[in-house]
């Protein structure tokens, strides 16, 4: 007699095993015959740029989405070559990437976490893309670099400014070349102290959501630490619109500074009505009343028009620079859509360029050898100045620009939001460094690098 | 004392914009019994008329200046407004300014036509649909609509500014009493405010005072018997669609200094709009206006940090908190009509 060793509970267990391995989505999994998600086959490779198309940010999405497909035309040898001719790294000629033409598939984020991560990962899935990249919002971009670390593909963030992004949420998987809260602390701290002094007494409006607690957090550290108080941290829903509930308690809370972590429409509005409410015009223990936009974007200051002139902030790059690699872009961009690139559309096209790059230096579209070629790459030539793709976190280090609002200088309507916003200060890359382990990004790892297999 | 004085101003003006587009829908539920779920996008068609206005002023005429290069290195275009060449740079220049208030030669014709043209076009036909049905078209009217000004005026927000001479700050204070400086509240939201008061004013007037305002009250009481005399009430309520449109355009067109019109501005009030309608009553007047204002200043309150010290996310739900609690204790809303939606 044989004892078999089947049992129900066995069966059972079994049985789970198999369906939860058949159950999960095949995008999560790669085909036996490839190496990795979406390994090309044919003579073309797609991208999957992933932007706000409609709602808040729709704008700004869509000035990303001209860049990508700028870069795309370079990469593909068509145009100016722009950036292409000013990059430090020489191994891309404009026939494409390995031989192969590179095709783009378009997705709607709606600036929604679940929408964006759809949109990801239909692209992944349906289009075969190889790579994701774009974006206008932290939250978005912590969404989709996720749902690329499990599929298997690489995420080159677009525009997203949370310390989280490469802090706690960083995957390997995912790259950031924008800058980031801390970077725009350290690199307003000294602007701000050598125009305001070191006693002041700021009071914070900050969006309730990753993005603003980081910056808020950085533009506190930096502003304590050289002797400001903070008088209070208000929270504010994010599209709140109308934020005169929120200002009118600053009227007479004793601040003489007021810190608006706030992005796109929230800013426009919120820094509008601080300057209707006469914040701008208010003396405070004899101090003359400062508003500060720690974040800027040219959408915003067309947004804002004439209420953003004597107002501090920062950009990760600006079309005004003087380098070679600047006027290349500004050329390229402005000669096809007449006007001059936002930073969203820079840090999105070099981004689509450093991808091209590290494939064709790695000679593989495999996502673990573009993280080897991307990790501590060092390159110049891009609107930036020297600057560094750290390995341990995938946090791109360069020169950081502080602005601020002015009138117009050329009184051309088309040219506000361009224009109204002046270079103070290009702050070296040594001031915004940090360490790999500093607080305000701890609790987060890479991990292991998912090709997909 | 001053905090909570600014807070009572803010609450009054939040009030004026939730009383105006709370009196619209109340006129058009009152009288053809319609739940419009479009009236956010009247809203927001009488802001994009200011930015229309606006947009209409700045027209210019060009010249190449070769002096002068652009962003590009090419000669520079210079832009000269229309209005600067026919009326003289100053006096071009101030009309530009006035461009919000004058906008009310454009919203005023331009709602009513729309209005009227949504009526009889569409909502007409849905008169005797389920109010399901009335909300799922005049819903997707509305998503309509904001595609349609995207598509025309861009998804980003646009700077509207009120007259220079109504954009800064009023001592508010000193008018009760408080040291100069301690009230200071932005003009024109205290025009905003007026203006609001001066509209609600006239619409009730025009009901209570005019034959044609007698009639509709009539109709709205008993639609039946206002027919079996011969009068053509649907005329009189397609006119009064209108009307419920305009005040809703003029509503939106005012508030754009105060808050940059964007394709989704109306859906940012509907929403507000509709618990101010439910709080008040539905088919009430008054009691729209009433719960328009009492809302707007307890949504102020809420906003205080001392209050939201006690109850942290308080300014998110005091709206929805005191719409409960009335409809607990009063279902027919403030100053609900009997017999409204009851069937």
């Amino acid at each position: 007699m044989t004892k078999s060793n089947f049992t129900r509970r066995g069966l059972l267990k079994t049985s789970a095993v198999a369906g939860a391995g058949l159950a999960v989505p095949t995008i999560f999994t790669a085909s036996s015959a490839s190496a990795f998600t979406n390994e090309p086959t044919g003579d073309t490779v797609t991208f999957g740029f992933n932007v706000p198309q409609t709602g808040a940010y729709a704008e700004e999405g869509l000035d990303e989405l001209r860049a990508q497909e700028l870069a795309l035309e370079h990469l593909n040898g068509m145009g100016d070559g722009g950036m292409l001719n000013t990059f430090s790294s020489k191994v891309l000629d404009g026939t494409g990437i390995m031989g192969k033409r590179v095709n783009m598939k378009t997705g709607d984020t709606q600036t929604k976490s679940d929408v964006a991560r759809a949109s990801a990962q239909s692209m992944i899935q349906k289009d075969g893309c190889i790579m994701i990249n774009g974006g206008s919002s932290s939250g978005v971009a912590i969404a989709v670099q996720g749902l690329c670390q499990e599929a298997g593909v690489i995420f080159m963030a677009g525009l997203t400014h949370s310390n989280d992004t490469t802090g706690k949420d960083r995957k390997a998987n995912g790259f950031r070349h924008f800058f980031n809260g801390y970077m725009s602390g350290a690199a307003l701290g000294p602007v701000l102290e050598k125009a305001y002094g070191t006693e002041r007494n700021a009071y914070h409006l900050t969006a309730d959501y990753t993005w603003g607690w980081t910056q808020q957090e950085s533009i506190q550290a930096v502003t304590e630490a050289m002797g400001w108080t903070t008088t209070q941290n208000v929270l504010t829903p994010v599209g709140a619109g109308d934020f005169s509930s929120y200002i009118a308690p600053i009227l007479n809370s004793g601040a003489d500074t007021l810190i608006l972590n706030h992005y796109g429409g929230d800013m426009v509005n919120s820094l509008t009505q601080a300057v209707q409410f006469g914040l701008k015009d208010k003396q405070v223990n004899g101090k003359d009343f400062k508003i500060i936009v720690p974040l800027y974007s040219e959408l915003m200051a067309k947004g804002a028009g004439s209420n953003i002139e004597g107002v501090y902030g920062s950009m990760n790059w600006n079309w005004q620079l003087g380098d070679e690699g600047t006027a290349a872009f500004v050329k390229s961009f402005g000669e096809k859509y007449g006007f001059p690139p936002s930073g969203a559309a820079h840090t999105c096209y070099v981004q689509t360029l450093l991808y091209a790059d590290a494939v064709t230096r790695a000679g593989s579209f495999n996502p673990c050898a573009v993280v080897e070629a991307l990790e501590d790459f060092e390159f110049d030539g891009m609107g930036n100045g020297p600057t560094l793709y750290r390995g341990s976190d995938h946090q791109c280090f360069k020169d950081v620009l502080v602005m601020e609002g002015v009138a117009s200088p050329s009184g051309n309507a088309a040219m506000v939001g361009y224009d109204t916003l002046s270079i103070v200060e290009q702050t070296p890359r040594a001031q915004v460094e940090y360490p790999e382990d500093h607080p305000m990004f701890a609790g987060g790892s890479l991990g292991e690098c998912n090709p997909g297999a | 004392m001053d905090a909570l004085l600014i807070q009572v101003l803010n609450g009054l003006d939040k009030g004026a914009a939730y009383a105006l587009i709370a009196l619209g829908l109340t006129l058009i539920f009152g009288t053809l019994g319609v739940v419009n779920f479009a009236h956010g996008a009247l809203f927001m068609i009488g802001a994009f008329c200011a930015v229309t206005m606006q947009r209409i002023l700045n027209i210019s005429t060009s010249v190449i200046d070769e002096t002068q290069t652009d962003f590009l290195g090419n000669p520079l275009k210079i832009e000269t407004p229309v209005i600067q060449n026919w009326f003289g740079p100053e006096m071009g220049a101030a009309i530009q300014d006035w461009s919000v208030p004058l906008s009310v030669i454009l919203v005023v014709p331009v709602m009513f036509f729309v209005g009227y043209a949504m009526e009889r076009g569409l909502i007409k036909h849905f008169y005797k649909r389920p109010h399901a049905d009335q909300i799922l078209v005049t819903f997707g009217l509305a998503i309509v609509i904001g595609e349609l000004i995207k598509a025309f005026y861009g998804a980003n927000p646009i700077q509207t500014p009120a007259p220079a001479a109504l954009s800064g700050t009023i001592d508010f204070g000193t008018w009760f009493g408080f040291e100069a400086g301690a009230v200071l509240y932005p003009a024109w939201r205290l025009v905003y405010f007026l203006f609001a008061g001066a509209v609600i004013a006239a619409v009730f007037a025009f009901l209570q005072f005019t034959t044609f305002g007698m009639v509709v009250r009539a109709g709205m009481a008993d639609r039946e018997t206002v027919g079996l005399l011969g009068i053509d009430i649907d005329k009189r309520f397609t006119l009064m669609f209108g009307l419920a449109a305009a005040v809703a355009g003029l509503a939106g067109m005012m508030y754009t200094p105060i808050l940059s019109p964007h394709y989704n501005i109306g859906m940012d009030f509907l929403v507000l709009s509709f618990v101010v309608v439910v709080v008040g009553g539905m088919g009430s007047l008054p009691g729209a206006v009433l719960a328009g204002f009492m809302l707007g200043i307890l949504q102020s309150f809420a906003s205080m940090n001392e209050v939201k010290a006690i109850i942290p996310g308080i300014d998110q739900i005091i709206i929805y908190l005191v719409a409960i609690i009335i409809l607990l204790t009063r279902p027919r809303g403030l100053m609900g009509r009997k017999g409204v939606m009851e069937d």
